[in-house]
């Protein structure tokens, strides 16, 4: 996708259906990465049900959707995994789900291979088992590997490796494009946001100028490595990155949480993103009907980027790493590349931000000893 | 697999929408989605849409062009076919 300007101005007002769709299947998951977007862990009791999921997976045929990302949580936890990704597959809806791997063992590994339509990632965060497992816990990027090699021996085929850039993992690019040869994989990395847990964790995680710099560098040298259009806030720094280069929330983006909620995109779970439940009255209701989703398909005001001969490659960047950083949506991105941001975030008037509104974290068990 | 840029696309032979092709109709003309190398491409005019959707009733491309735009657009559909050839859209019959 080049970034055609007139193409792009018809994304801002919206489609017919939202070309990418990320429908998170559960709140369980049996890791506790710092920065899960979702702030994941139990399952939330009230998540669709098999026959549910299913009605859903039928109106997103009947849309011509025509994949959706699925993700979580940890997806395979759910019993009914495999019937619903298949449920999905027969339809011709395409299915790329995110695992952390601990699930795919060699049987999994060739019930998936034997699947058309399937896309898998898998999450490290690190290019070795130190530099991941301080994210996602310990014995985490092991079992990724294992997983990785399963697939592998399956005869999957290309699978994907993501990564979430962090100043730590953002020092080991070669490192994963060797580790994605080495697989015959694709690379993919994405933007770390200050959404769900990230919030806790963003402020000391997040890349440094120079290093979001030397990301961008090292992304124009190699468009095959796929990003989900996560750095558009980076073109600002010239050429622009491969991808629609635009906040693509509730215009061609969007996502369904276990429970049905619909939000904006996957990093604003948090209810002034919230456009309504698919129980209610359906998901093409929700997209073409929701207050909110209107609003955001109108023309943006460059609010306080206006001024800035840039404005045009960024757009003011992304809308949830301002809002979860108390910044107003009008406000620069916090990682604007001119240091805009930064400058924002020492006059932001909110010392309390925002939180994510569901939190689906374990809850940590405090032991108090008895004397 | 991809198509070597040599590889010519010939409108006078009869071609369709490959059938791992899906095509949603949207505002701008139509997003067309090639389920097995997952690329996603845009059809920018409801003309274009027309004659993708047409092609299989026509012994050519020229002849399924010929029925939607006049004569004086021929050629920038052709070119638009021949690059959606590329993309691995359209298939012989």
């Amino acid at each position: 996708m080049g970034a055609d300007p007139t193409l792009r101005d018809r994304f801002e007002h919206g489609l017919a259906a939202p070309i990418c769709l990320t429908w998170e299947l559960t709140y369980a998951c049996n890791l506790a990465c710092s920065h899960c977007l979702s702030s994941s862990g139990r399952r939330d009791p009230l998540e669709l049900s098999t026959s549910e999921a299913k009605a859903l997976i039928d109106e997103i045929a009947a849309m011509q959707i025509f994949y959706i990302n699925i993700g979580g949580g940890e997806p395979m936890i759910r019993r009914d995994f495999f019937e619903l990704i298949e449920h999905a597959v027969n339809q011709k809806v395409g299915v790329k789900f995110s695992t952390n791997g601990t699930r795919i063992d060699a049987e999994a590994a060739r019930r998936l291979a034997a699947i058309d339509y399937l896309d898998i990632q898998i999450s490290i965060d690190g290019a070795d088992a130190e530099t991941s497992d301080r994210i996602r816990g310990v014995g985490s990027y092991d079992q990724a590997r294992r997983a990785m090699d399963h697939l592998r021996d399956a005869n999957f085929g290309e699978f994907k490796i993501s990564v979430v850039m962090t100043r730590d993992s953002i020092e080991q690019l070669d490192e994963f494009e060797a580790l994605a040869s080495y697989y015959g994989a694709q690379l993919r990395l994405t933007r770390l946001r200050p959404s769900g847990r990230g919030v806790d964790v963003w402020e000391s995680l997040h890349p440094t100028r120079e290093q979001n710099r030397r990301l961008y560098q090292w992304l124009l040298e190699r468009p095959q490595v796929l990003t989900g259009d996560s750095f558009f806030h980076l073109s600002a720094l010239g050429d622009p990155l491969d991808g629609l280069n635009l906040c693509g929330a509730g215009r061609v983006v969007c996502l369904i949480d276990p429970v049905g909620e619909v939000y904006a995109c996957p990093f604003v779970i948090h209810d002034e993103f919230r456009a309504g439940n698919v129980r209610e009255a359906g998901f093409a209701h929700v997209w073409t009907q929701s207050p909110l989703f209107t609003s955001l398909r109108e023309p943006g005001s460059p609010g306080a980027c206006a001024s800035c001969g840039s404005y045009d490659a960024c757009r003011g960047g992304c809308m949830a790493a301002k809002f979860f950083t108390g910044l107003e949506l009008s406000d620069p991105d916090p990682e604007c590349v001119f240091g805009h941001g930064e400058t924002a975030l020492e006059a932001r008037r909110v010392t309390l931000r925002p939180t994510p509104s569901p939190d689906h974290s374990k809850r940590v068990t405090l032991r108090l000893s008895a004397r | 697999m991809s198509v070597s840029a040599t590889s010519a696309f010939d409108a006078s032979a009869p071609w369709q929408l490959s059938e791992q092709v899906s095509l949603r109709d949207e505002a701008f003309g139509a997003l067309a989605y090639h389920h097995v190398n997952r690329r996603l491409v845009f059809l920018k005019s409801p003309e274009l849409v027309a004659i993708v959707r047409g092609l299989s009733s026509f012994s050519s491309a020229h002849e399924a062009i010929d029925a939607h735009v006049d004569s004086s657009q021929h050629q920038r559909y052709v070119s638009a076919l021949s690059s959606l050839f590329n993309s691995e859209l359209l298939s012989g019959r």
